[in-house]
């Protein structure tokens, strides 16, 4: 391509530069700091030493969050739920999706229709919690991982997927007396990768980031997600008794408790930051996908 | 929308249409599956928001409560909080729409100005990650770095000679809260759909815009803006659809005792009735009043989108 970069386009970029850095920065240094501040010591938090290094090292924090049960209930509550959700998801909108991508399933349309209205209707937060009681399903992990475990907006992007493999593949098998659920199975599902990464992806980010349904759902502490428990310590700041019972002052309390804080922060993204490098190749595919059909 | 397909022949008689729906079986067995998962987890709530118009009561069930009409609606309307509510919920969700919504477009079109793909990918990499971070830690971290004590906001704050600010504390501060989390949180990710449409812009109209002496800026106005017009159009329908539509979880997470006279939205105050207090025909009532205001708004934006751009989503 042509450069001809007159002297409004230096500036431009010049702006540009500012512009975007500024801006990764803006984004970059919280995350930074809160890394720094989770070994740091305390006080030299309080006392604002702490802005690009961390000083004081200090492993306290951590030790006290490895130390302290509920964390990994929580931990160990949200891996489990995230692991059945993307099960469940993931079969529940294949199977909703993939006879929806075929063009000689009778009756597509008004499935198609039943699906979708969901997008727009929803009985909302009580309705739903009637049903939920209904059923006897309050207070069991299949609260927290039913009522959401599948949206309308998967099937559609789950269906285009489908819906771009090549006729002549499934023509073929048939031809081979190979029938629709083995066709599915053996030969559907192994070049769908990509669109089961897209699935299992989006349950598990949202059954580890989200608590609303354990938060109406859930009283029994020992079935609380990770978020759940990391409500208490970082929203309303009470650490259950054994993460600073060996604290003297409250003061001191206070700066343990802030220290720990940080600290859960980095123990919590830790497993979707593990995931991240499969999480920005999928989800902004999917996120791409959803955005041309949605 | 995806619904109304072309309709295949239909074999003349209904034999034909027997013999096709038992040539997939399997399919239909299949969809059985998410079938019964949303007659269950999504029409049955449909069914039971009835609730709204009748005085439940747990033992009478859903269809034995007896029927008051649109009584829980005029308690609502009625209600001393009734417009604090709703200005409330309008405004957060207009404020957060006027300023985070232009941003990731802003955002899409700088990067997309970039020459150096490494640097491009690792600024992109940099600002989709904090989407992947719960509301939970999210606002956990806002109340560390805004800490009166020891948040690095009041250090600022307190080096430059001020008095700290209890953020968390003040009501003044809540909406400034949400909106610059939300952009912090939103914005790289959802500057990805405007990256893909100006990808999809047919790079001779920028190599004549070029020759013709064009500058950078006079490029992005004439060419990749209009070119990502229609996405735009349609993120705006639906941000303007969702607009009573606010989550609850960062403003139920943001909310204290002192600030509530700000931060008590629909979706918030229908939790504390409905759940809580477990006045659910009245806290349905509220629910289905907002999701009615919400179609009523979607179905405007788009016919108005309609109008203006010949663009609209449906």
């Amino acid at each position: 391509m042509l450069t001809r970069r007159t002297k409004g386009d230096i500036w431009f970029d010049l702006i540009n530069y500012l512009f975007l850095g500024g801006f990764t920065l803006m984004i970059l240094y919280p995350l930074y700091f809160v890394v720094i501040a989770s070994i740091s010591s305390p006080d030299r938090i309080f006392s604002g030493d702490v802005w690009f290094w961390p000083r004081g090292i200090t492993f306290d924090g951590y030790r006290r969050i490895f130390h302290e049960p509920t964390i990994w209930i929580g931990y160990r509550n949200s891996i489990l739920y995230a692991a059945i959700s993307a099960f469940i998801s993931t079969a529940l909108v294949i199977a909703a999706a993939y006879p929806l991508s075929r063009k000689d399933f009778y009756g597509r349309g008004g499935f198609m229709f039943f699906f979708l209205v969901t997008l727009f209707f929803n009985g909302g937060i009580i309705p739903t919690y009637l049903m939920m009681k209904d059923i006897h399903l309050i207070d069991s992990m299949w609260a927290v991982i039913l009522p959401s475990a599948v949206d309308a907006f998967l099937i559609i992007i789950a269906k285009t997927f489908f819906q771009e493999l090549p006729e002549e593949l499934r023509e073929a098998a048939a031809i081979d007396g190979c029938r629709n659920l083995r066709y599915l199975f053996s030969i559907v599902l192994p070049v769908s990768k990509p669109i089961i990464a897209v699935l299992v992806l989006f349950a598990v980010v949202r059954q580890w980031n989200g608590f609303f349904d354990a938060l109406i759902y859930l009283s029994d502490g020992d079935k609380y997600p990770l978020q759940l428990v990391l409500r208490n310590i970082l929203i309303q700041s009470q650490p259950s008794g054994n993460l600073v019972n060996d604290v003297d002052t409250l003061l001191a309390k206070q700066r343990v408790t802030e220290l720990i804080k940080f600290g859960v922060i980095i123990v919590a993204a830790l497993p979707l930051l593990v995931l991240y490098p499969f999480l920005q190749r999928y989800f902004v595919k999917g996120v791409m996908v959803g955005s041309v059909k949605g | 929308m995806m619904v109304a397909k072309k309709r295949e022949a239909i074999p003349a008689a209904g034999r034909g249409r027997l013999k096709r729906v038992r040539a997939n079986y399997e399919l239909y067995l299949l969809i059985s599956f998410p079938v019964v998962y949303f007659l269950i987890f999504k029409y049955w709530p449909m069914y039971g928001v009835q609730i709204a118009f009748k005085d439940f009561s747990a033992s009478q069930g859903i269809w034995g409560s007896p029927w008051v009409g649109f009584d829980h609606f005029k308690r609502f309307f009625d209600a001393y909080n009734f417009w604090q509510i709703i200005r409330n919920t309008v405004y957060l969700s207009g404020l957060n729409l006027a300023i985070a919504f232009p941003i990731p477009i802003f955002v899409a079109l700088m990067l997309n100005q970039l020459r150096q793909q490494r640097l491009k990918r690792f600024i992109q990499t940099t600002i989709y990650a904090p989407y992947f971070i719960s509301t939970i830690v999210l606002v956990g971290m806002l109340y560390v770095f805004l800490s009166p004590s020891s948040g690095l906001v009041n250090q600022v704050i307190k080096l430059f000679g001020g008095e700290p600010i209890l953020f968390a504390g003040e009501s003044a501060w809540f909406r400034p809260m949400y909106i610059f989390s939300s952009v912090w949180q939103e914005t790289g990710f959802s500057s990805i759909v405007y990256l893909a449409a100006l990808a999809g812009i047919d790079p001779h109209l920028h190599e004549a815009a070029v020759v013709d002496g064009a500058s950078k800026w006079k490029r992005i106005l004439h060419i990749d803006l209009p070119g990502i017009a229609p996405t735009i159009v349609v993120l705006f329908i639906l941000a303007v659809g969702n607009l009573m539509n606010i989550g609850f979880e960062k403003a139920f997470l943001l909310q204290k005792d002192l600030n509530v006279d700000v931060s008590e939205i629909i979706p918030t105050y229908v939790y504390k009735i409905g759940i809580q207090r477990a006045q659910y025909s009245f806290s349905a009532a509220i629910g289905l009043f907002n999701a009615a205001i919400n179609l009523v708004l979607l179905y405007i934006v788009n016919r108005s989108a309609k109008k203006i751009s010949g663009n609209g989503l449906f």
